[in-house]
């Protein structure tokens, strides 16, 4: 934006572009389809993004730091179907979520573990243990894909909780976003995962403890999982493993990557989150409103997401100085 | 003398045939057929994935009836991974242990066509099981999705009433499965005979839990009067009537549903109101089916791929008002049968 209010096409990025895609979107959207602008579908379409969303802003963390978790969905889905299941068969409750979140955190800390200090890609390592995690628990912990939360449980009364009739999900996103960015933006930690990410080697020389706080990225990462699997049970009452085999995870890397956060990592932040959550929130809605057939609904959202990495390509063409060394 | 003779003759013919008659009673030649026939034959069931409430019924009425007869009983778990499945059943056709019997259920009308073909022509009976596929396999055991389609429509007109918008939404499950496909086409035939219903929003869930209630929330923020809902599958329809609870339409939705008859699946829920009717399938029934058509393939003498038969499995709507203790079959009780021995 130049000092008139007025969008400097020059300096237009990704985020920008797609933030004006979904304000057109919006706008048309708001015109053109009835029952759209209203205050309950405003709504729906934010719980519609909110766990996406979560789980978006824990792979922010982990990208700006030139990382990525393909273990995401598998830790959300199989940490609570664990716990569910434990329930199910009558473990006290403490005791459950205690085991579940010991699990969690144990394989966040060999995610980080074996990306810092084994120096494992982590592409691989996360690829393997995300299977890990879904083989081992749906083989043997659980017994079914699909495994319901207990009557009267208090998952089940989070699912029912209502503030001005809007669900918990949208305020648990928006705090978590809140959290996420001062995290990202105030604290020393924060700022040094941009320094990790942008350059892991100069980070390292001036004393930044780069490999420790690549274990916390996982962690955290992991632990976001799990409180988004726990959304998601409590909204539907059970959670189906098959989840895992769903496009979930590469929808999450995409929200991330749409909204302009870099791949090569050191770029970014939780306001790039929420506009590519936004955009995929709005396309959904509207597509749903106008009862366009799934196969034609990806064929739309690849279309303009195509659009906007093309648009980007040709504003911000890369060369030497823009590229970064790991640029997928 | 002569009369004598004869009636000697008589005698011995008599005696002949009440000795021969005797043997005949006390060796059946039916078992040693069936024995023949039936002991040591390999049967292997590949459904979608074996984590889910109907492959584990199949699984347990088969295995149970499999090994009551000699033979042996396999599954495999592609875990919905449709190429997975297909790799299953090249190991198994390529294997020292061919399976004589598989029973696949086809992820949708294509995909596994020329694996069954290949089976066939390896010598294995191919039986297609709740899915219909593109191919003329030895049998197939199942649902008449569109039959089903037709259920499912006449209970959401019924559970809707003369008096009410009379506007029903479907929440569709893809566009390649035959068994959304069939399942559309049976639930239009009935609505075009009844003129007044209307669809008013036909979404997909993508048979995802999630998505179904996302768009079943956009559905009903968008046609708030909407009577009835039909979800393709059970297993995503706790989305749909997460939808419903959450707009607090709860009773005034009638949520139609199908699946495979589990209790905590399907009677639980229409016991405490969340589905309004479930076209149910009878597992028990149709695991009958299968073990039926297996012992008779295996002793037709019938080269692989000649026969081709259909056996729909009966269906009926059930809603609160007819649920009867047997209603539903109960996976956990199968399952500690299964542990217990």
């Amino acid at each position: 934006m130049n000092a008139i209010g007025w969008p400097n096409f020059k300096s237009l990025n990704q985020e920008g572009i797609v933030f004006a895609i979904a304000v057109v979107l919006f706008a048309a959207a708001s015109v053109g389809l009835p029952g759209f602008f209203t205050a309950d579908n405003l709504v729906a379409i934010v719980r519609s993004v909110s766990v996406l969303g979560i789980l978006a802003l824990g792979m922010a963390v982990v990208i700006i730091g030139r990382g990525i978790d393909l273990s995401a969905v598998a830790i959300m889905a199989m940490s609570v179907a664990w716990y569910l299941q434990l329930l199910n068969i009558g473990t006290p409750d403490g005791l459950a979520f205690l085991y579940v979140l010991a699990g969690v955190l144990a394989i966040g800390l060999l995610n980080g573990f074996l990306v810092a200090y084994a120096d494992v890609p982590a592409i691989f390592v996360t690829l393997a243990t995300g299977s890990f995690v879904f083989g081992y628990v749906r083989s043997q912990l659980i017994t079914q894909d699909a495994v319901p939360v207990p009557q009267d449980h208090w998952v089940e009364r989070l699912g029912g909780l209502r503030f001005l009739d809007i669900p918990i999900e949208v305020f648990v996103f928006a705090a978590l976003a809140f959290l996420v960015f001062l995290f990202l933006r105030y604290t020393k930690w924060g700022r040094y995962i941009y320094f990790a990410g942008d350059n892991p080697v100069a980070a390292r020389n001036i004393g930044i403890p780069v490999r420790p706080m690549l274990v916390l990225r996982y962690v955290l990462s992991a632990v976001v999982a799990f409180a988004a699997g726990l959304l998601t049970a409590a909204s539907l009452h059970s959670i189906n493993t098959r989840v895992v085999n769903s496009t979930l995870l590469y929808d999450i890397v995409l929200v991330a990557v749409i909204g302009g956060i870099g791949l090569s990592g050191g770029r970014g932040g939780v306001r790039n989150v929420l506009v590519g959550a936004a955009l995929i929130g709005i396309l959904l809605n509207a597509m749903t409103i106008i009862d366009i057939p799934l196969l034609y609904q990806n064929l739309i959202k690849a279309a303009i997401l195509l659009g906007a990495i093309i648009v980007d390509g040709i504003i911000n063409p890369r060369d030497e100085q823009t590229a970064q060394q790991g640029d997928i | 003398m002569r009369l004598i003779r004869t009636l000697m003759a008589a005698a011995t013919a008599l005696a002949v045939s009440a000795f021969a008659a005797q043997s005949f009673a006390a060796e059946d030649p039916g078992p040693a057929a069936y024995a023949k026939a039936l002991n040591g034959k390999r049967v292997m069931l590949v459904p979608l994935a074996m984590g889910f409430d109907l492959a584990q019924g199949w699984a347990h009425y088969l295995k149970k009836e499999v090994e009551g007869w000699g033979g042996t009983f396999e599954t495999r778990d592609p875990n919905w991974v449709v190429d997975a499945g297909a790799q299953a059943i090249t190991d198994a056709i390529s294997s020292d242990a061919r399976p004589d019997v598989l029973i696949i259920h086809a992820p949708d009308l294509n995909s596994y066509s020329k694996l069954m073909k290949k089976a066939q022509a390896a010598g294995t009976y191919v039986m297609l099981v709740d899915n219909p596929a593109n191919f003329p396999a030895d049998a197939f055991v199942g649902s008449d999705w569109d039959r089903l389609g037709q259920l499912e429509a006449e209970a959401a007109i019924k559970g809707c009433g003369e008096n009410s918008s009379k506007k029903i939404g479907l929440v569709q499950g893809d566009q390649a499965n035959s068994s959304s496909l069939y399942q559309y086409a049976g639930i239009m035939k009935v609505l075009e005979k009844h003129p007044d219903f209307q669809v008013v929003a036909k979404p997909d869930s993508n048979w995802d839990a999630t998505t179904s209630r996302n768009v079943t929330t956009t559905m009903l923020q968008q046609h708030p009067d909407i009577c009835s809902i039909i979800d393709f599958w059970d297993g995503d329809a706790s989305g749909a009537s997460a939808a419903i609870r959450d707009a607090k339409l709860d009773g005034k939705v009638f949520l139609v549903t199908t699946g495979g008859g589990e209790k905590a699946a399907d009677c639980d829920k229409l016991q405490d109101g969340t589905y309004g009717a479930v076209v149910m399938t009878d597992l028990a029934r149709q695991s009958g089916d299968m073990n039926a058509i297996i012992k008779f393939l295996l002793q037709s003498g019938q080269p692989a791929g000649t026969s081709h038969t259909y056996i729909y499995t009966l269906e009926k709507a059930t809603t609160k008002a007819d649920l009867k203790p047997d209603s539903c079959w109960d996976l956990k009780a199968l399952q500690a049968e299964a542990t217990a021995k």
